[in-house]
């Protein structure tokens, strides 16, 4: 039980002996995206091995660092080293690394860095780092490249993520050492209820769950309502591609709980709830195992720190659709109803949950607040641009080499997180178009890429911040594909209740759907237009009034590649199947393996003669192309025998 | 967000004219007391409005700001300026007409509203003809009137429609015809399918009907007749 500072602070020190023990530990990242790339079969090595090695030794878990693009990943903590981490690492191999730390050797093949010093971040620590204690440390040691200091992280500030991959997410003990539930007992005992709102409006944090509302702000308005308020975590993180919030929760999920409770002092309120989408079962498992701690510990529940202050906290799974996610659906889905968006004019901070005033707030926003009562209000706001404070999270992916999950300070710009940190483009590529903010987000072209990311910049960009995903696009992307690819996900995922989202996306797609067939006209772009302002206008909730997002920006930075699907039947990017046509060039030798794997048997020629593709057959599925060793196979921007090609020549 | 408390009485303007309202009214029922038309299609008195039409829309200017507001469900305040059919109400309610009429363009109603706003064919593709504009009037009838709570909403986006539970005959169905008295499209249509009583409701999506609790004739059948009444 902890009762006081002095039990605070013995937990911590039993927390720091179990980050930095004085024997050997082994950690492994194993948050969801670890685990995929195999973090169970690592651990399951490592446990084997550590045996031989004895003396105390211990494996662990830990969460996700962000670098998912090398997991798995396996650190080593021996005293007097720095921490060392191994990427890629197969279980075969980690016998032979844990041999030779062994024996105060290292091995070099996997090493990705070592860590010396890392942010402390601690109660009334402005600013300190923590540095490991050295001692004969070995030359490739030495050596090493400093893992924060990789081109992947030097650019990145870990604050939401400052746990991540540092401690074992399972143990509140470790969670403490880095100056966890400080903040919480700051706030019982020396603070009021107001100047905890006052401080985090005076940080400058705003919502990270999509809207970048002022979170303090928000805390206020709810104040001012008189009723049984109630605090909710919004982690239903329905967008596809995004998962800085499972992330967290998997990997940090007591900063999430001390800031829910250090918002529910503030706004006093008294019970909580954790909204967590359904497929996220290994998040919910260790924020559940993290909430029955924070109880045992009498850090949930009733009179905590001895104070008059109560709090209980609940975790809801989800109703599986990506609308729950909004607020009143989510409101309405944790109520037993169906999780669709309720049409009211009065807000949820005065009428929310069983029509109480009831604070949202998304998972990355809590993990910040008790930062900021840690360090500072003007610490938080020296962070980020004027009118964004702070980091944000996003999940870097698709045509990007180093893919993962980055944290950086707002006002960063596009170029920095595409290049620097994410490292380009493979394959020599050219970079198209980088898309944010989830779904109903937009794309922003090469011309902007010196773009200052923030909430607001991105909003005047035609785009958003959503909750911050961002999938890179090469030059072989459809434009107008990829708007459709949205608009069939919205048109899927919206509740389908009112008319102008539901009959606007079903129109929307069926005119894309046109276009990337080649039957658009011209006259389909201004009535695109047109609807897509209609439905931002006069939709029920935000997911009609932004789902017209990723064709409004696609019209408006990539118009051209609309026309060419229009006027010349042609898709730029060779991608829209029915605008495409494949052929078999000089290359050929012959060899027949396209002809043999074609499921149509629409490719003919003779032993060691040129092959040629039957274009009335084909059914372009491109397998002629995978198969071919030789190049022969091309596939190109126009479909031959389409007969409105000749149409309207440009 | 913040909003002023008040009580009584709430003196505003609809189109310049100063009405007066009372604490929980709608500027639509406000509106529809003085005579001042604003077209509904997912209203009805007796029923918690839904505000899924988006046809109700008006614009309300509080202090300095000016919104889109639905008014089925705009609850009035003193002191606000309510516009009923400025240039972007217009374009909105235009707009959502042309593409109510691309989903049922045979519904009478439909026609009748959309060719009052100078609408007589949606420039947008028939995808396919479906006279359930998805207004959710039989619905709210059958659970807040009938108490039977027999048909509801299946699927979401661009799939949802209506019909009973799991889409299998539903027990509560008293046959009572209430949705099909109320549905403004006749997607459920009267069919007379007993000797003794005539008057059972059919819906257009396939689903086994329920019995008459009552007389134990009649069949719900899974046939629709565009713009039948
Ligand atoms: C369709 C839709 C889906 C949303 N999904 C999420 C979500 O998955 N997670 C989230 O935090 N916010 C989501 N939001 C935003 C929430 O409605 C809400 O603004 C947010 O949780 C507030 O928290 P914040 O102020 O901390 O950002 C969604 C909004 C819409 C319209
Ligand atoms: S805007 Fe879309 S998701 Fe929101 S209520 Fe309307 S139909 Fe449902
Ligand atoms: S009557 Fe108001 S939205 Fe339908």
């Amino acid at each position: 039980m902890i009762k006081s500072l002095a039990d605070l602070e013995k937990a911590a020190s039993e927390g720091a002996r179990n980050i930095h023990p004085p024997y050997l530990k082994v950690m492994v990242g194993a948050a969801t995206c670890g685990i995929a790339s195999g973090a169970n079969e690592v651990i399951a090595a490592a446990e084997e091995s550590i045996k031989l090695i004895g003396n105390g030794a211990v494996v662990t878990r830990t969460g996700c660092i962000g670098m998912c693009y090398e997991e798995p990943l396996l650190d080593i903590l021996k005293p007097g080293w720095p921490r060392l981490t191994y990427s890629h690492v197969k279980p075969e191999q980690v016998a032979g690394i844990l041999e030779a730390v062994k024996d105060g050797k290292v091995i070099k093949e996997g090493l990705l860095g070592k860590i010396e010093e890392i942010e402390d971040i601690t109660r009334n620590t402005r600013n300190t780092r923590y540095r490991f204690p050295l001692e004969k440390v070995p030359q490739e040691v030495a050596e090493a490249e400093h893992l924060f200091k990789l081109p992947f992280t030097d650019k990145q500030q870990h604050l939401a993520m400052r746990n991540c991959g540092i401690i074992d997410p399972e143990s509140i003990e470790e969670y403490i050492a880095r100056g966890g539930y400080f903040g919480l007992y700051e706030v019982l005992t020396e603070m009021e209820p107001d100047e905890v709102i006052d401080m985090v409006d005076k940080a400058g944090l705003r919502g990270r769950g999509g809207g970048g509302f002022g979170t303090g702000r928000k805390w206020r308005y709810c104040k001012q309502t008189e009723g049984y308020r109630y605090v909710i975590c919004n982690a239903d993180e329905g967008d596809p591609g995004a998962y800085m919030d499972r992330s967290l929760l998997e990997s940090d999920p007591h900063s999430v709980i001390e800031g829910m409770l250090i918002g529910a002092y503030a706004l006093e309120s008294q019970q909580g709830y954790v909204y967590v989408r359904a497929e996220y079962p290994l998040a919910m498992q260790r924020l559940q195992k993290a909430i029955d701690d924070a109880y045992a510990h009498g850090l949930l529940g009733e009179v905590i720190f001895g104070t008059e202050f109560s709090f209980n906290l609940r975790i809801v799974k989800g109703g599986g659709a990506f609308v729950c996610g909004e607020s009143t659906a989510l409101m309405a889905s944790i109520e037993g109803k169906p999780g669709e968006p309720r049409a009211k004019y009065v807000h949820t901070v005065e009428k929310g949950l069983w029509n109480q005033p009831t604070v949202l707030n998304n998972v990355e926003t809590w993990a910040n607040v008790p930062l900021i009562i840690n360090k500072g209000a003007d610490w938080f706001a020296s962070i980020g641009t004027e009118g964004s404070k702070g980091t944000k999270i996003f999940s870097l992916v698709g045509n990007v080499e180093r893919a993962g999950l980055v944290e950086v300070p707002m006002g960063i710009t596009l170029k920095e997180i595409i290049y620097d940190i994410g490292g380009g483009i493979p394959g020599g590529k050219r970079f198209k178009a980088i898309q944010t903010g989830g779904p109903s987000g937009g794309c922003i072209p090469e011309s902007l890429l010196d773009l200052e990311v923030d909430f607001d910049t991105l909003w005047e960009a035609g785009s958003m911040m959503g909750s911050g995903g961002m999938i890179v696009m090469d030059e072989e992307t459809c434009m107008v594909d990829v708007a459709k690819f949205f608009i069939e996900f919205l048109k899927d995922e919206s509740c389908g209740k009112c008319v102008s989202c539901r009959e606007g996306l079903s129109q929307m797609h069926e005119i894309l759907r046109r276009i990337t067939e080649g039957e658009g006209q011209e006259s389909d772009l201004d009535l695109l237009e047109e609807l897509g302002k209609v439905m931002q206008d006069s939709s029920l909730c935000a997911l009609g009034s932004s789902a017209p997002n990723p064709v409004l920006s696609t019209l408006r930075f990539f118009r051209d590649e609309y026309l060419a699907h229009i006027r010349e039947k042609r898709c730029p990017a060779a991608v829209c199947t029915a605008l495409i046509h494949y052929e078999i060039n000089e290359n050929c030798t012959g060899c027949t393996l396209c002809a043999k794997n074609c499921p149509v048997h629409a490719i003919a020629g003779k032993v060691k003669k040129l092959h040629v593709i039957d274009q009335d057959k084909c059914i372009k599925c491109g397998v002629c192309q995978d198969v071919c060793k030789f190049d022969a196979v091309t596939r190109n921007t126009r479909n031959t025998r389409n007969t409105h090609s000749s149409e309207k020549p440009s | 967000m913040s909003h002023v408390e008040w009580q009584g009485q709430a003196k505003f303007t609809i189109d310049g004219k100063e009405v007066v309202g009372y604490k929980g009214e709608t500027i639509l029922e406000v509106a529809r007391r003085e005579g001042i038309n604003i077209p509904t299609l997912c209203y009805h008195e007796a029923l918690e409005p839904y505000a899924v039409c988006r046809l109700c829309l008006v614009e309300v200017t509080v202090g300095k700001r000016t919104r889109l507001v639905t008014s089925c469900i705009y609850e009035v305040a003193p002191g606000i300026e309510v516009k009923t059919s400025t240039e972007r109400v217009t374009r909105n309610r235009k707009a959502v007409l042309e593409l109510l009429l691309a989903r049922a363009p045979d519904a009478p109603v439909i026609r009748k509203l959309a060719a009052e706003y100078g609408i007589e064919k949606s420039r947008y593709p028939l995808i396919k003809n479906d006279n359930c504009i998805l207004c959710g009037l039989c619905v709210r009838a059958c659970r807040e009137i009938v108490g039977a709570d027999a048909i509801g909403f299946i699927d979401r986006g661009t799939e949802r429609r209506v019909g009973p539970p799991i889409e299998r005959q539903s027990e509560r169905c008293i046959g009572c015809g209430t949705c099909v008295y109320i549905c403004p499209t006749a997607a459920i249509s009267l069919k007379d399918v007993s000797k003794s009583m005539p008057g059972v409701h059919k819906h257009p999506y396939d689903y086994e009907a329920p019995e008459c609790s009552i007389c134990g004739e009649m069949n719900l059948e899974s046939e629709s007749k565009a713009g039948e009444r």
